[in-house]
């Protein structure tokens, strides 16, 4: 054994989530949940329809808290964590403010932290340099496309440079070609900092290119079935997309969810 | 993008003009009809006395030329003032009552919807009680506010003012409050993921939210207020204000029916204006916001 081992970004020992514990519609949606996430991994969650997916990011948020078991997030309580703002969240729909622009959306976690207009205003222009969005700062969002929305929400979940970056099929609403886009650029923009990337997705092809790791689930109750590794390295490409591990791993997933009884 | 405003603000210039056809349209059909249903009523009234709902004749309908002539007379013989004039300064009077009750009304109505988003006790206690407060007849209420201000430091104008909150509150509480609520869960997720507080939150999500519900409410509540106010003020008897005019016009209804026609089209005019004030208020602050605007 090693003597040090570093800290995980995630730890996540014996988690089960009921919803409604006590009435008619008690729901089990997570049982005998065990999964340690490595600082800088990326970790795909995958699975059919309710299988508590959205449920176990959730809880790594402290969104909602487990039935049994502990969340560490960084060594410390998930609750702790989210008071220390250790993480940046993505949902499916970007969710931008209407009234605000562009860049004051991004500059919204900003300006809850207490930072100067200055330091917001520089920090939301890097943003929006880095999203590849340079000129859209004065726009308000419905101006802008379903695919750069998305870009500006994933501005807003980076701009204080969080250590981990929690993501809830943030593509899912994207067409195919734009998708594998933002796919390459969600991993240019995370190896820059080094953020831990936990995505919860539908797609297996993007679990695959996008993941260190990736998480089958298993429904009702929602367990983890199988844990596939993807060996392709820190350097992907779309070149990558035809490389032969790719195809092998595609493969390895699409097994496990079959398994599971997804129809994907 | 340049093209695109430009393009918008030339659609919106076209609506206005066309609401202005629309109104001046709608004017010219209702005198027509005004002046059709005198002139039938009148043959009718002649062969079959007491058939008509409203009697066509001089003094109860008068004709729309004297009711439009009679803004340029002068308001009683013997003085130059024109009646337009001095209906112009009593709506000024009442225009003041009618901004501070909507005012009190605002901050009143939105103190509550906050309350009673915050309290879900609060919510179950206030609600009915909301509810009742509209049953309650305005004209019963006026006198006993009226008295209060009179021996009080208030005095008449706040009296008149806290009459017309009484109405304006009411949409803005329950507006406001579905406003309040309308933010998406993930929204509040996300405030919850930034650690922002029940205040917070309040301020950077749920009252922007809250602004489309509320101001459709300011327009209502802009409007009731002038109709508010010329309650208190015919209740209170205060001087100044339309509502005297009307009351002192109705009361010499016979020796110039034309005038107290007048006096109700500037009652009418009054909340037009701060009906479109409020509506003007939404347009700038609203402004890009959203596609439609
Ligand atoms: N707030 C809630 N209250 C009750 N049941 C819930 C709640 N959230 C999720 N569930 C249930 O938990 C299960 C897992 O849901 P979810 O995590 O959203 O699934 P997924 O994201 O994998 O599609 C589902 O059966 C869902 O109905
Ligand atoms: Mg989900």
């Amino acid at each position: 054994m090693t003597m040090l081992t570093p800290v995980p970004a995630i730890s996540i020992q014996g988690v089960g989530k009921t919803f409604n514990p006590d009435s008619d519609e008690r729901v089990v949606a997570l049982e005998g949940i065990d999964l340690d996430v490595a600082a800088t991994e990326f970790v795909s969650l995958i699975g059919p329809s309710g299988c508590g997916k959205s449920t176990l990011l959730r809880l790594i948020a402290d969104l909602i808290t487990p039935t049994t078991g502990t969340v560490e997030v960084f060594g410390r309580s998930a609750h702790e964590a989210r008071l220390d703002r250790d993480y940046g969240m993505a949902f499916q729909s970007a969710g931008l403010f209407s009234w605000r622009k562009v860049a004051r959306n991004i500059e919204l976690p900003l300006e809850l932290m207490g930072w100067s207009k200055a330091d917001r205003e520089a920090r939301s222009a890097e943003m929006l340099e880095l999203v590849q969005l340079p000129e859209f700062g004065n726009h308000y969002p419905w101006q802008l496309s379903g695919g750069m929305q998305q870009r500006v929400a994933i501005a807003r979940a980076l701009s204080f440079k969080p250590r981990l970056l929690l993501m809830d099929e943030p593509f899912g609403a994207l067409d195919e070609m734009t998708r594998e886009h933002m796919q390459n650029e969600l991993l240019d923009l995370v190896a820059e900092v080094g953020t831990t990337v936990v995505f919860v997705t539908h797609s297996i092809s993007e679990a695959t290119f996008l993941s260190d790791r990736v998480v089958v689930l298993s429904p009702r109750p929602g367990r983890i079935h199988a844990i596939i590794d993807v060996p392709l390295g820190d350097r992907r490409t779309e070149d990558t997309r035809e490389d032969e591990t790719f195809f092998k791993s595609t493969t390895e997933v699409r097994e496990a969810l079959r398994q599971v009884g997804a129809s994907a | 993008m340049v093209a695109a405003a430009a393009q918008r603000r030339e659609t919106a210039g076209r609506r206005r003009i066309q609401t202005g056809l629309a109104v001046a349209g709608a004017l010219v059909v209702f005198s027509t009809l005004w002046e059709v249903y005198k002139l039938l009523g009148g043959i009718i009234d002649d062969r079959w006395p007491d058939i008509l709902p409203v009697r066509p004749d001089n003094l109860t309908m008068p004709h729309v030329w004297e009711i439009a002539g009679s803004f340029i007379e002068p308001v009683q013989r013997g003085r130059s003032e024109i009646l337009a004039m001095s209906l112009l300064k009593a709506a000024g009077f009442t225009l003041i009552e009618a901004g501070l009750g909507f005012l009190i009304g605002t901050v009143v109505g939105l103190g509550l919807a906050v309350l009673m988003l915050r309290s879900f006790w609060l919510d179950r206690a206030l609600v009915p009680w909301i509810n009742i407060s509209q049953t309650v007849p305005l004209i019963a209420l006026a006198p006993i506010v009226v008295t209060w201000g009179r021996t009080t430091f208030l005095g008449d104008t706040v009296s008149v003012a806290l009459i017309a909150a009484y109405l304006t509150f009411f949409p803005v509480a329950v507006n406001g409050l579905a406003g309040l609520k309308s933010p998406a869960p993930e929204a509040l997720e996300l405030m919850r993921s930034y650690a922002a507080g029940w205040s917070k939150t309040l301020f950077a999500l749920r009252l922007p939210a809250a602004r489309p519900y509320l101001f459709p409410a300011f327009k209502l509540a802009a409007t009731l207020s002038v109709v508010g106010a010329i309650v208190g003020e015919i209740s209170a008897g205060i001087r100044g204000g339309l509502g005297r005019v009307i009351l002192d016009y109705a009361g010499r209804y016979t020796t110039g029916p034309e005038k107290l026609y007048a006096a109700v089209i500037a009652a009418a005019l009054l909340g037009l204006f701060v009906f479109g004030m409020a509506n003007l208020a939404e347009a700038r602050i609203l402004r890009g916001e959203n596609q439609e605007s």
